[in-house]
């Protein structure tokens, strides 16, 4: 059995992956340990958050399925930083963990030219440097021309409570024992990072009279951008708020030798913005108190989430640090919170295409790469897809830049500064953020994937019809003036606004901080959808702020295309500092802005390549 | 080794000799063949030499030459270095001689960008070499050294650190809405903040002033009514420092300057003495003059002479120098006193027969700018107009933010003007890459330092 492009592992990557893959039309393969467990979220029970919630719509603008699959699988819906500026704002709902995965293998198993398969994955088979497929624990060999690995947390993975190690993966799943080490022996570097995921407990434990409620947005929503709202606002189900205290304290501060990160059991670097409750108290010593959000797993099962409370310790401490907190001093642990320590690669060892370096035609994506969640998971299943599709076909690879988008960002952060610990996005990562944005997503983005054949025709008109909607009440503004009537006066003088002087266009108006199209509703009939009002709204009112950003940008593109050849030899350039040389031949830069962003490559060493280039590959470049 | 350049290496019109100096690798032999006295191509490396220039058997002028040999040199390609006499005719003229034997000649700052691209020197010292070259005094010296040393750097990390630490703040509020673990940072602790940041980069920039007063040196005009003794005084000052007094030609060729080393700060003394007192016109000739000179000068020293009544020019004089940084020198204190002065601020007695007047006004001098109180270590000012307007780009950024908050434009916005402040900061102390700050860095050098 031949296959055009193998993806192991049924993750949040290993779905985007292998259905881009088999849309773009490549006889494709999804190998999984456990059907069952497809996009299955093992930790928090949510799609989206800050910058996450952008990255879910940039995969969905590229013809990604998590927007999707999101919108028809939730029970909560918010605007996240809806008071803050529109560069910020980002949704995030409350995923059916039952709903969730049930829905994206159903629209996998609907995918043409995709086979799904269970089985185990432990070595490759490479030639010459070249994949050629993959060998199963029962050493079955199957072939393939691209192979991509999305295998999470799956490469010799330990769980952790206290003391007790058991050897496996989340959800009670086996692990792969020798897929690590024989990435190791084909030249891999293998890095060893830890993760971890808090205490479940039963609802009906729960004094929820004793927590305060957390609700949803009162407005809709949806991740995608070919969907209308799958569900009903008074439907949406609440999440509540508790807190820690000095009971809860104590009882960490006393046992902390048990836990397994402070008894010295772990070995793998944890992540430093998702710490441990003991994690928080010991750093964090003059905080009375942590927040701890209660979230419904499902609507199918009575399991309740106690998020910002991820702990190692063994479980009969954990039933006397639940039992402290209020609300849930009955509370019934269903599964005790662990730690899990797993293998990963040198993202480093990675090409902007996520192609590795090491093995032609060899993909990762997600947790393997060294990133955290399930969205920086999807982002990069769904560009090492299109890629490994775009290798086959000799295309170039497709690259997005970090003005781009946050895929953009998350990708070449990875491959040019590597990272020691899970890497999770987060919106200050994006020097660009004004201009990745929740509601232009597709403006940024729908016409690279229509070049790329990654969304329907349908999918494509969604995005035009929006792109002429803009330029009507583009034009609606600028041609519009505001009749100065009474009631007109009146209005203004209601809200204490400076009436305009004379008749003004309203995009002139809109331009003040104050006017809004809140307000310029209540004075005329303006018959476009919010959704355009918001992004034309953003274009007037932060203009200024817009112009700067594309100007920095600009600076940053120049530096871009100032490519570096790939057969570079950095032992012939003199005078490079020995640090930045050793930086520069490991990751090799595609392009000098690039190779400025790599640590430890200083500004005098820039100028010095960018020197060496002038003088040895012609002035032009 | 590159092609052959060639420059004047002294500033021109000062001092009895200047240097050219020669780089590359045909250095040696283009000054040997119009060298008059050893062959320099078979010389040691580092050793210097007596003779001739010459241009077609003309001796042009007697001088030093000293070879040496790569790459234990300045640009680390092998130099050489012409030690003439005479002034901007002589030096010129060997300098076209060299040209015409194939020399190129150096654009601005390029044997500094030599030796920063061959590997002699980092990108901060090749700022501060610029800078070391031009010194003219102690004080000068030790604030190039320590832009080397970078104590500066210190200050603006510090200031940026600050920078970065509400950016972070901002960011957690972002990247965790509903975690109370940091404080929100409000459009109003945004203004606090920023305040105080705006404050200490306007210090670092008064603070150049200083630095800039130091570089050029300080000017202080010498005015007073004719006869109240400017010209002793200013002679009694140089007596003591040996200074030269020289002619400065051109349109202030009736002023008389000259440079005084006060405990290693340049002063250049301006004394309007040389205006010529022809009868009738001299007082309003005297009067137009000084307030050219008082409008110019860093400081102005008004001499009255205490043995004369105040008069309405004298009334002139002070009215003029009100808004100036100034002292009041009262001269001939040995004569009897009939002036009667209500000031007494920034007021000095003397006379120059006893230096003790003079003594107290040096001191004085001193203590204005607060040079007594002036150490090495304090002399940490930003140097160069790069640096000055990375800083002044900074305080503009924060200065945007004040006027955007009123535009209520949301804080997570106005970041961007914190993270411009910190990467120019970044800049300054060469913590980011900026495509063109190398051109542009050596273009600000002098011709051939």
């Amino acid at each position: 059995m031949k296959y055009d492009c193998i993806v192991v592992g049924g993750g949040h990557a290993g779905c985007e992956a292998a259905h881009i893959s088999a849309f773009l039309g490549k006889k494709t393969l999804l190998i999984t340990m456990n059907k069952k467990n497809i996009a299955d979220m093992p930790c928090n029970p949510s799609i989206g958050g800050t910058a996450k919630g952008v990255i879910v719509r940039d995969i969905d603008a590229l013809g990604g399925l998590m927007g999707k699959v999101a919108d028809e699988s939730h029970f909560q819906m918010k605007m996240l930083n809806s008071k803050k500026g529109p560069a910020v704002q980002s949704l995030r709902c409350q995923a059916d963990k039952t709903t969730y995965p049930k829905n994206m293998l159903k629209r996998l198993e609907n995918t043409t030219n995709l086979t799904i398969q269970e089985g185990l994955v432990e070595n490759l088979i490479a030639e010459e440097n070249k994949i050629k497929g993959i060998v199963l624990a029962n050493n079955e060999k199957i072939k393939c021309d691209a192979l991509i690995l999305t295998t999470g947390t799956y490469l010799k993975s330990n769980i952790l409570r206290g003391a007790v190690s058991t050897e496996g993966g989340p959800h009670g799943e086996g692990r792969s024992n020798h897929l690590s080490d024989n990435l190791k022996r084909l030249g891999f570097t293998i890095q060893r990072l830890k993760t971890g995921t808090p205490p479940r407990i039963k609802a009906d434990s729960i004094d929820f009279s004793k927590c305060s409620i957390e609700e949803g947005d009162k407005k809709y929503y949806t991740f995608s951008h070919d969907d209308k709202p799958k569900y009903k606002i008074e439907e949406q189900q609440k999440c509540y708020l508790i807190y820690t205290n000095q009971e809860t304290h104590q009882i960490i501060l006393n046992n902390l030798e048990k836990s397994s990160m402070y008894g010295g059991y772990v070995t793998g670097i944890g992540p430093r913005y998702c710490p441990s409750i003991e994690d928080k108290i010991v750093r964090f010593k003059d905080k009375e108190r942590h927040q701890l959000f209660l979230e419904p797993e499902s609507m199918f099962y009575d399991e309740w989430y106690i998020q910002g409370f991820s702990t190692s310790m063994p479980e009969d401490v954990q039933e006397k640090m639940v039992h402290s907190l209020s609300g849930l001093e009955n509370a019934i642990i269903t599964k005790y919170a662990y730690a899990i320590e797993y293998d990963a690669i040198d993202p480093l060892q990675l090409k902007p295409s996520l192609e590795t370096k090491v093995i032609e035609n060899l993909f990762t994506a997600g947790q393997i790469n060294g990133t955290s969640g399930y969205e920086e998971a999807a982002g990069q299943g769904l560009i090492a897809g299109i890629n490994a599709v775009r290798k086959l076909n000799n295309q170039e690879p497709f690259i997005l830049k970090r003005n781009e988008s946050y895929i953009g960002v998350l990708i070449d952060d990875l491959v040019t500064k590597g990272t020691k610990e899970p890497y999770r996005m987060l919106t200050s990562r994006a020097e660009y953020r004004l201009l990745l944005r929740h509601d232009n997503a597709d403006l940024r983005l729908r016409g690279y994937a229509h070049e790329l054949g990654t969304i329907t025709d349908e999918m494509y008109q969604n995005y035009l019809n929006r792109v002429q909607k803009i330029e009507e009440l583009n034009n609606f503004l600028d041609t519009t003036k505001l009749e100065l009537t009474n009631d007109v006066k009146a209005k203004f003088q209601e809200q204490n606004f400076n009436l305009p002087l004379n008749k003004m266009s309203l995009k002139e108006l809109l331009k003040r901080p104050e006017i809004t199209f809140e307000f310029l509703d209540t004075l005329l009939n303006i018959p476009f959808e919010e959704d355009i009002k918001e992004v034309v709204s953003i274009a007037i009112k932060y203009d200024g702020y817009i112009k700067k950003t594309n100007k920095e940008i600009e600076k940053m593109l120049k530096l871009e295309e100032k490519q570096i050849p790939k057969d570079i030899n950095y032992q012939k350039i003199k005078n490079l500092a020995s640090e930045a040389r050793v930086k520069l031949e490991q990751i090799r830069p595609i392009s000098i802005g690039q190779a400025a962003r790599i640590s430890g490559v200083n500004p005098s060493d820039i100028s010095i390549l960018a020197i060496y280039l002038k003088k040895e590959y012609g002035k032009n470049d | 080794m590159e092609e052959t350049i060639a420059a004047i290496s002294t500033a021109s019109g000062q001092g009895a000799i200047s240097i050219i100096r020669v780089s590359g690798k045909d250095a040696i032999k283009i000054v040997n063949s119009i060298f008059k006295g050893k062959n320099i191509e078979k010389v040691k490396s580092h050793t210097i030499h007596y003779g001739f220039i010459v241009n077609n058997q003309e001796e042009i002028d007697e001088v030093l030459v000293t070879v040496m040999h790569s790459p234990k040199t300045f640009t680390k390609e092998d130099i050489v270095e012409i030690n003439c006499h005479g002034g901007i005719a002589t030096t010129n003229k060997i300098l076209e001689i060299l040209l015409e034997k194939g020399a190129r000649l150096a654009e601005p700052g390029e044997f500094t960008k030599r030796a920063f691209l061959n590997g002699r020197i980092s990108l901060l010292e090749a700022e501060s070499v610029g800078d070391l070259i031009e010194a003219k005094s102690e004080a000068q010296r030790r604030m190039a050294l320590n832009g080397m040393s970078g104590r500066l750097t210190n200050i603006i990390r510090n200031i940026r650190n600050e920078i970065l630490d509400i950016i972070a703040n901002i960011e957690v509020n972002i990247d965790y809405p509903e975690y109370d673990d940091a404080p929100n940072v409000t459009p109003q602790l945004l203004k606090d903040k920023t305040i105080k940041i705006e404050k200490d980069l306007q210090l670092l920039l008064d603070n150049s002033k200083i630095g800039k007063m130091i570089k050029s040196g300080i000017d202080i005009a010498l005015v007073g009514r004719p006869n109240v003794g400017k010209s002793s005084i200013l002679n009694a000052l140089l007596n003591e420092e040996k200074a030269i007094v020289t002619d400065i030609c051109g349109t202030t060729r009736d002023l008389i300057e000259a440079k005084m080393n006060l405990n290693g700060i340049l002063f250049n003394l301006i004394d309007t003495a040389g205006i010529r007192e022809s009868e009738d016109i001299v007082e309003k000739i005297g009067v137009n003059k000084s307030k050219q000179v008082i409008e110019t000068a860093d400081l102005v020293i008004l001499v009255l002479n205490n043995n004369e009544e105040l008069t309405s020019e004298d009334q002139d004089l002070l009215k003029m120098i009100q808004e100036k940084t100034h002292l009041i020198f009262i001269n001939k204190t040995d004569l009897e006193t009939k002036l009667k002065l209500s000031i007494n601020e920034n007021v000095i007695k003397g006379n120059t027969k006893d230096l003790n007047g003079l003594e107290k006004l040096k001191k004085k001098i001193m203590e204005l700018y607060h040079f007594d109180k002036l150490k090495e270590k304090d002399l940490t000012y930003l140097s160069n107009i790069r640096q000055i307007n990375l800083v002044k780009e900074s305080i503009k950024s924060i200065e945007q933010i004040h006027i955007d908050l009123k535009k209520e434009i949301p804080v997570d916005m106005l970041e961007i003007h914190l993270r411009n402040a910190f990467d120019n900061l970044g800049i300054l102390i060469g913590e980011k890459y900026e495509d063109e700050l190398i051109d542009k860095l050596f273009k600000n050098f002098c011709l051939g330092k």
